[in-house]
């Protein structure tokens, strides 16, 4: 989803990966064949608003509910959340760390993923609370949860795609290709 | 400010690309731009076309009305300090502004030297006419940068000529053989090591937005077209007819900045346009303050 954000670093991973991507800048992309959708990070009120205001919102939302894979990172995790998309069952706090002060990196455990994945949160939200059995948290740092997964859906609080480290977007792949 | 806190500084620009910061002067005005879109917004007391009527010295804003600013929306908020005034970075770090625009748009507070922004935490974004300037800026310590353009004119000539120039000397320093760069670095009176990263990559090391003069969807897709990553658009919708029209429809454009067909559609029935005043007819150049 290219509408606003940092979607061209997630196009340079999947590239370095093998995968083909293109972007989605507007309804009629939307039609063209596709095999999973990132949502990437960026200002999710910028990006709500264009999903709306360019008549991609719906079927976005058939599509996820229809088993399309998604990776959301950051904004794209806010935008899967029960106030937009509402395709994974959790609530989510924006800003949770407050201003770009409150910014940091560190590295933990991601389940099903691996150790030491490195983790990047600008402006960062985090999970609030999964709502659902089949919402699982993945990762949390000092007790929040940060990183989630429901079904062929992944969503980060912090940006794999600013790191040099893949193990994020090869689960993502992996899902695409199952 | 250490490597990392520079590293996440720089990230956050990145999350900025592809969106419109535009300025603002109340909390109800930064309510309207948030609705419309805006990616973040410019905390201060007078738009640039204002500063431009009013003249004297302007400085920045009272830290109040900023937090005012702060509490209205969620998304990042900006303010101006003038070139050099330390003091006034410090104030706005304090309040925890989440990007300082170390602006020619006020007046300078220092004729030689630019604020040490690596002694900062919080980010900086500083305005350049062309390659030479954005090194230095971000030699300084600057972690994004945007064109100058001619401020509070509504006249996009001047962002267009500095944008252009950018792009055609990273192409040129781009197509150079790496022991040419020394030179290349001499006369750019940049640091090596950022002329060469430069040379490496094919783009500068930060994100690089428009800015100063953008008044319309056209302006907006015209400079995306020319290589901006993102646009800031001052005077430019709260000195038009209806500022939440215009402001949504410049968001889209930049979004959808080849699409001539739907750039069209954004065009139609925006209302009057800032009225604009020619390069040629202002008295005050600020473009030409820090170099």
């Amino acid at each position: 989803m290219a509408l606003q954000g940092a979607f061209i670093e997630h196009e340079a991973m999947l590239r370095r990966l093998g995968a083909d991507c293109f972007e989605v800048r507007q309804a009629s992309d939307w039609d063209r064949p596709k095999d999973g959708l990132i949502l990437p990070g960026g200002e999710s009120t910028v990006q709500r608003r264009l999903l709306d205001d360019l008549g991609l919102f719906g079927a976005v939302r058939r599509d996820i509910l229809a088993g399309l894979p998604v990776l959301g990172t950051c904004a794209g995790m806010i935008l899967l959340s029960e106030e937009h998309l509402a395709t994974m069952h959790m609530r989510v706090r924006r800003n949770a760390y407050g201003r770009q002060l409150g910014s940091f990196h560190t590295e933990d455990r991601v389940e099903g993923i691996g150790e030491d994945v490195p983790m990047t949160f600008i402006r960062a939200p985090y999970i609030e609370e999964t709502q659902s059995e089949a919402c699982q948290a993945i990762a949390r740092v000092d007790g929040n949860i940060v990183a989630a997964r429901e079904g062929k859906q992944i969503a980060t609080a912090f940006h794999p795609e600013l790191d040099g480290d893949t193990r994020i977007h090869e689960a993502f792949l992996a899902l695409v290709s199952e | 400010m250490n490597n990392e806190r520079q590293q996440l500084n720089r990230q956050l620009a990145q999350m900025l690309k592809g969106g419109v910061i535009m300025d603002v002067t109340t909390p109800e005005q930064a309510r309207i731009a948030e609705e419309a879109g805006a990616c973040a917004v410019m905390a201060l007391e007078r738009i640039p076309a204002d500063i431009r009527a009013a003249g004297g010295v302007s400085r920045m804003s009272d830290p109040k009305m900023i937090r005012g600013i702060q509490e209205a929306v969620s998304i990042p908020v900006m303010a101006k300090c003038r070139i050099g005034h330390i003091a006034e970075a410090q104030i706005l770090q304090a309040i925890e502004i989440d990007y300082i625009d170390e602006s020619e748009v006020l007046s300078p507070a220092d004729n030689i030297n630019h604020i040490d922004k690596s002694m900062f935490d919080v980010p900086f974004v500083c305005g350049a006419k062309n390659l030479g300037e954005a090194l230095r800026r971000i030699a300084e310590g600057a972690t994004m940068i945007r064109t100058k353009g001619e401020p509070g004119t509504g006249d996009v000539v001047q962002a267009v000529s500095h944008m252009r120039l950018m792009q055609s000397e990273i192409r040129r320093l781009s197509a150079m053989s790496p022991d040419e760069l020394y030179e290349a670095a001499k006369q750019l009176q940049a640091p090596y090591e950022l002329v060469r990263w430069v040379h490496d990559n094919g783009r500068l090391p930060v994100v690089n937005f428009a800015a100063g003069g953008v008044a319309t969807p056209a302006d907006a897709a015209l400079m995306m077209q020319l290589g901006a990553e993102g646009v800031f658009v001052g005077s430019g919708i709260f000195k038009s007819g209806n500022p939440a029209k215009r402001a949504a429809a410049i968001v889209k454009a930049v979004t959808n900045y080849r699409d001539a067909k739907m750039l069209a559609e954004l065009s139609e029935d925006l209302g009057e346009a800032m009225v604009g005043i020619n390069e040629q007819e202002i008295e005050l150049l600020m473009a030409e303050r820090g170099k």
